[in-house]
């Protein structure tokens, strides 16, 4: 990153004026921080002490069987505190936010995996949190917003434009210009300003650390490939960041496909004619635009990869090439969860399921003696409506009539 | 002529100057351009013409909404272009306009700038573009001999004014308050004392905005500022009363 917060062309800071003051500060204390190995230390001691770090690296021998090319490998981001690795991010700029002392936190969030793990980091370090969530998403995502609520964050819907998180974003700019002073907001991906991107993706760096650490042991060399799904892309970059210098170790990123790239209906940044650079919510990069710069309306069954922008860092690798991106259609995804549930047990959130879908798209014309990593970036127990209703499961869907039947008569 | 100059041709005549902001295509252009000729009829001295973008940071409900309207209606950058031309053709005053950076970037930096001066158009304000994101605007709006409108926020420290004082042009916006546009600012003590330091800070004339809505806003600046902003008032104006309340409202300022 040079010192205006570009990573080649994209990235930069292009914010109001009214925070000019609240981003120097932001940047001081983060270079402090990054400086001072006692920070990660506290870091890391807070992560495993109340998240679940280091997180698993599983063998995955039935999937690997099932597609006969490479060992697949699945790093187990679903298994921190709040069942995503949104958590990470949070708990470091909750140290963060303790440093600089203000005194609450506003957030974004399009799953609510990110929502849910501020209201979790509010209530422990003793914040006031408010989230903003796209009206569509608070339909899509309602165990979340249970949760939020109950951890004592006001969660307020935001009904503008198409209800989902680039709006989430704009609502809370609109409320971090007005309370400037006191708030301080925790960005959950790694976009927005200058310093936002590096510094999540910083916070995000401990899941490559630790999956480069445990394929070591297991597997005794590194990986041929890892995969990744790209909302806006931290758990990538926090899971390839640690490769990047690697030779020899492809990286994939695996956006939401939705209806299909010719559908108009999908959230493809980086691989889809659809998009091009710009800049919005303080940042440039490639955007799903019109020819007028208007942001265009996204869609993906995942509420956490719907997203109209990508990480400028992401932008950067797919400019010179370092990282390689593709796309899986909603139905795609949900072969591959059903898969993956019925062969390992595990339930990967829809998110996740992209980068699965990427990875089994290609693992078996890999060799048997090579590894690659799929990052399950989160648990998909929050997507338990979603993946019912798709499924088209008929004891579910008796199960929620009875439900709403209970609570109409009441 | 440049805008600078301008402003200060009329303030020899005027204690204070008002300038009013209109979203392009919202509720419609007819509409607008009637809005337009009651705004100049009834002495207003500068307007700024937003050009509609889906993602307006910046802005409070009321011009977030025109924005959203405005786009829904089909509204296009070569309509405002268009628009702004036969308006700076009509009407005597300056025009500026505002939008966001992404409408500016996607069309060209370079073909925007030359457009906008083309048709008579003398600055820009663009929120989300601080002097060092705009290295390349602010040396190409230079070329062209218009301003790009620098911003002033009460978080602003005396060191960030003047560097912004460096690049400035025109005028200075000043801000009145933490927040987005359309809510009501208060002209109390910390606002004095923020508007003494925008003084202090550049020789520019200075416009104040945000939450500026009745003739006792306008009086509590007269001898403080150079120019009132009004914004989302005659938005919502238009919305309760219709474009003929335009003109009785903005006589009533003065
Ligand atoms: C489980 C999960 N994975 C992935 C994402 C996408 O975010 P990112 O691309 O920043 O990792 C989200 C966002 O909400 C999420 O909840």
């Amino acid at each position: 990153m040079d010192s205006n917060g570009f990573f080649g062309n994209w990235g930069g800071a292009y914010i109001p004026e009214v925070l000019h003051q609240t981003f120097q500060e932001l940047k001081k204390e983060y270079d402090r921080c990054r400086k001072d190995p006692a920070f990660w230390q506290e870091y890391l001691t807070l992560m495993s002490t109340y998240s679940c770090r280091p997180t698993p690296l599983t063998y995955a021998e039935n999937l690997t069987r099932h597609f006969g090319g490479a060992q697949i490998y699945i790093k187990r981001e679903d298994l921190n505190h709040t069942g995503a690795h949104k958590a990470n991010n949070v708990m470091g700029q909750g140290l963060l936010v303790k440093r600089m002392g203000k005194k609450r936190v506003i957030a974004e969030t399009g799953a609510g995996q990110h929502g849910m793990a501020t209201a979790t980091m509010a209530a422990k370090f003793g914040l006031d949190c408010t989230i903003y969530m796209g009206e569509e998403d608070v339909m899509r995502q309602r165990p979340n917003v249970f949760w939020m609520e109950k951890m004592g964050a006001t969660v307020v819907p935001v009904t503008d434009g198409s209800r989902t998180l680039k709006d989430a974003i704009n609502e809370a700019f609109r409320d971090w210009v007005t309370n400037v002073d006191d708030t301080h907001y925790v960005f959950g991906t790694a976009c927005g300003p200058a310093p936002f991107p590096e510094m999540v993706a910083w916070f995000q760096s401990i899941i490559g650390i630790e999956a480069a650490e445990q394929i070591i042991q297991y597997h005794h060399k590194m990986p041929k490939r890892v995969y990744a799904c790209v909302g806006g892309g931290s758990n990538a970059m926090g899971i390839f960041k640690r490769f990047l210098d690697e030779d020899g170790i492809e990286l994939v990123g695996v956006e939401a496909g939705g209806h299909g790239a010719e559908s108009g209906a999908h959230a493809i940044r980086l691989s889809s004619p659809d998009a091009s650079p710009g800049v919005a919510q303080g940042y440039k990069t490639m955007f799903l635009q019109d020819d007028d710069g208007q942001m265009k309306l996204t869609h993906s069954v995942a509420a956490g990869l719907d997203y109209v922008g990508v990480s400028p860092i992401l932008s950067d690798h797919w400019e010179n090439k370092r990282v390689r991106f593709e796309s899986a259609t909603d139905t795609e995804v949900m072969q591959a969860l059903d898969l993956t549930m019925r062969l390992e047990g595990i339930i990967p959130a829809l998110e996740s399921s992209h980068a699965f879908a990427g990875a089994f798209r290609e693992v078996g014309q890999l060799s048997k003696d090579d590894a690659i990593i799929i990052n399950q970036s989160g648990r998909g127990d929050k997507d338990i409506f979603t993946i019912a209703h798709a499924f088209e499961d008929p004891s579910w869907k008796k199960f929620i009539i009875d439900r709403g039947r209970e609570y109409s008569n009441s | 002529m440049k805008l600078e100059q301008q402003l200060r041709n009329k303030l020899k005549e005027k204690d204070i100057l008002l300038m009013t902001h209109i979203v392009l295509g919202y509720p419609s252009l007819d509409v607008n351009r009637e809005i337009i000729r009651q705004m100049v009829g009834n002495g207003v001295d500068c307007i700024e013409m937003q050009i509609p973008f889906s993602e307006p940071m910046a802005d409070g409900p009321v011009i977030l909404k025109a924005n959203q309207d405005a786009l829904a209606t089909g509204t296009k950058v070569e309509d405002c272009f268009q628009f702004a031309a036969e308006m700076a053709r009509t009407h005597e005053i300056p025009f500026l306009f505002m939008t966001y950076y992404n409408i500016i970037f996607k069309y060209g930096e370079e073909a925007f700038i030359k457009r906008a001066a083309e048709i008579g158009i003398h600055g820009f304000i663009i929120p989300d573009l601080p002097p060092e994101m705009g290295k390349t605007f602010l040396a190409l709006a230079d070329k062209y001999n218009l301003a790009l409108i620098l911003i002033y926020a009460p978080t602003s420290t005396d060191a960030r004014m003047e560097e912004l004082d460096r690049h400035a042009n025109g005028f200075i916006y000043c801000v009145a308050r933490r927040g987005v546009t359309g809510k009501k600012s208060a002209f109390d003590h910390d606002f004095d004392n923020y508007l003494a330091r925008c003084r202090a800070a550049t020789q520019l004339p200075l416009a104040v905005g945000f939450g500026i809505q009745s003739k006792e806003d306008i009086d509590a600046l007269r001898g403080k500022a150079d120019m009132a902003v009004i914004g989302s008032r005659t938005i919502q104006l238009v919305e309760t009363e219709g474009a003929e309340a335009v003109g009785p409202f903005i006589a009533g300022l003065r």
